[in-house]
């Protein structure tokens, strides 16, 4: 082979290479566009002043922004108190599914016992039923416990819906602690409660961490439920969804938009677990 | 960044002896929670929905649910929504998770954003949509600027039902397509890089390689994608709430209409439990194909 049909099959190679990489690249960004430029239009929409919603043609750029629509949502009756409400609601649905799933976690990472596959089995299985069939029931319960239009009724059925996922997603991150560890520490003196205190759940901290920052998504963005166990007590999600007939565009953009800030933040804090968290949970 | 898939659990030896105990203590707190708030709520479903207000049996929520004049329209949407949305997710999520895969500079970057819609509400995602369908919205907006229409057009008016069908399609894959991408993404970290270079090796072109070499492989993914994606396109509710309001009925708001607007939650229980005994048929019918063409393919 002569050194000239070398190098231009060499050079051909290379216009092969760098055509792929822009078709890659190409459709890359096609992709994130598709999911970004929605979530700034909305941001647009959101930060106009309200009359500039009923605008058409619309800005596409910033042009006038104003913080009066947001001003306006944030100021409406019952708006403050739902965000409230849908915070306590997020945080109790932390507290109570991590205090329930994390000892399941932990005793799926570390033991073999018998039932283990069928209580996996179940776990994965309950995440199945429809909201509606467990929401609906419980309302009627709840008339009858007074827990009714209470938060911590809502807490209740959230960490219903987060605990399955909890109790995966903390198995996964005890196994990636290793157990000699914890063994190391048994020998040096401390018990097998002080060993898991002090060795394996410092390590399992990030892990646990994004269970909770999960929990919370969940919760914040729950509607069914929260819409069906709440009349005055609502959380934001309900809130909105109750007000969907008679609010206006604006209401509607600045909620939308409200609800979809900490979706930002929490992706970016857990990239590391997505796959523990929505993946196949195996 | 790190890419990684859910590790599999290793037991050690030593451990693994201890009774069982302490383990199912642990376990304990979970199995009492989850049956008290799963298996008890499902079973009363069923019970309220089998029985008159004065605890006899009878179907006649059942047959009044049959009767309501939304029935039809309603199971109709719903499996119109699922037949529609389906097969444009798992296209698009597939297409993202192989880019992600191929492990090319930046591609962290490029997932982060893939998956910033898992944690956004079908609420808020319906909403996202609505400013763009609107009939003063940026879609509009933005064909009159390019010249392409003279009048807005009314996307979600009740008398182009075939487009507020479109615009609950669209805001729906825009949203969930993300989950159906993390649990492809999964599948294919899973499939050893051997096989993608044995398929270059013998010459096979990019589209060829992946139709081949990697679909067949992907099937269990594809499939957990799939149950999971219609267990939620029957719990289709608050993006349709936002975008059509009433004028398009699904099965999930008419359980929420009957108990919040009727205050009749045993007919809600009966509406629930359609969407139920409908989410297991068809999950047991996925079972039982994918089974089937396992059992089929030489291996």
């Amino acid at each position: 082979m002569s050194a000239a049909t070398a190098s231009s099959q060499r050079k051909s190679l290379r216009r092969r290479v760098l055509v792929d990489r822009i078709v890659l690249y190409t459709v890359a960004i096609v992709l994130a566009l598709w999911t970004l430029v929605p979530i700034y239009l909305i941001a647009v929409a959101a930060f106009s002043e309200r009359v500039a919603v009923f605008e058409y043609p619309k800005a596409l750029l910033p042009t006038r922004f104003s913080t009066e629509t947001m001003a306006f949502f944030v100021g409406s009756s019952g708006v403050l108190n739902s965000v409230k409400n849908s915070v306590i609601v997020a945080l109790g649905t932390i507290v109570v599914a991590l205090a329930l799933g994390t000892p399941a976690g932990y005793a799926l990472s570390r033991f073999r016992f018998p039932g283990r596959d069928a209580f996996q089995l179940a776990v994965l299985s309950s995440k199945m039923f429809p909201m509606a069939i467990l929401a609906i029931p419980l309302a009627v319960t709840f008339i009858d416990l007074n827990l009714y239009d209470k938060l911590i009724g809502v807490i209740i059925v959230h960490s219903a819906m987060v605990l399955p996922f909890v109790v995966i997603v903390t198995a996964g991150v005890f196994a990636s602690v290793s157990h000699e560890l914890e063994e190391a520490a048994q020998t040096l003196g401390t018990s097998r409660l002080g060993a898991f205190l002090r060795v394996a759940l410092p390590l399992s901290l990030p892990g646990l961490a994004a269970a909770a920052i999960f929990a919370f998504v969940t919760s914040w963005n729950e509607v069914f439920a929260a819409t069906i166990l709440t009349l005055r007590e609502r959380t934001l999600p309900a809130l909105v969804v109750a007000s969907l007939n008679q609010s206006p565009l604006y209401f509607k953009f600045a909620g939308g938009f409200f609800l979809i800030i900490p979706s930002l933040f929490f992706i970016w804090f857990m990239r590391k677990y997505l796959f523990n968290l929505w993946g196949p949970g195996r | 960044m790190a890419v990684r898939a859910g590790r599999a659990l290793s037991f050690p030896a030593r451990i693994a002896r201890s009774d069982a105990a302490l383990p199912l203590g642990l376990l304990a707190p979970s199995i009492v929670y989850l049956s008290l708030l799963i298996l008890v709520p499902v079973v009363q479903a069923l019970l309220l929905s089998i029985q008159a207000e004065n605890g006899a049996f009878s179907l006649e929520h059942y047959d009044r649910m049959v009767h309501d004049q939304a029935f039809a329209d309603a199971l109709a949407n719903t499996a119109k929504l699922l037949v529609l949305i389906v097969p444009i997710q798992l296209t698009l999520a597939l297409a993202m998770a192989l880019l992600i895969n191929s492990r090319f500079p930046g591609h962290g970057i490029f997932l982060y954003i893939y998956a910033i819609p898992l944690a956004i509400s079908d609420l808020a995602a319906g909403i996202v949509w609505l400013s763009i369908f609107s009939d003063t919205g940026y879609l509009n907006t933005i064909l009159s600027g390019l010249g392409l229409i003279k009048e807005p057009i009314s996307y979600l008016s009740y008398e182009n039902l075939h487009l507020v069908l479109m615009t609950i399609v669209v805001a729906e894959s825009w949203r969930a397509t993300a989950i159906v991408m993390v649990i492809l993404l999964a599948g294919l970290q899973l499939i050893p890089r051997d096989y993608f270079e044995a398929a270059e090796l013998f010459g096979a072109s990019r589209w060829k390689r992946t139709l081949v070499v990697v679909l067949p492989l992907l099937r269990p993914s594809l499939q957990s994608a799939l149950i999971i994606r219609t267990i939620f396109a029957f719990q289709t509710f608050a993006v349709v709430l936002a975008l059509a309001g009433r004028q398009f009925p699904v099965l999930a708001y008419e359980a929420y209409d009957a108990y919040a607007n009727l205050f009749n939650p045993r007919l809600a229980a009966a509406w629930a439990g359609l969407i139920l005994v409908m989410t297991l048929t068809i999950v047991i019918f996925y079972l039982r194909i994918f089974r089937v063409r396992e059992a089929e393919a030489p291996r």
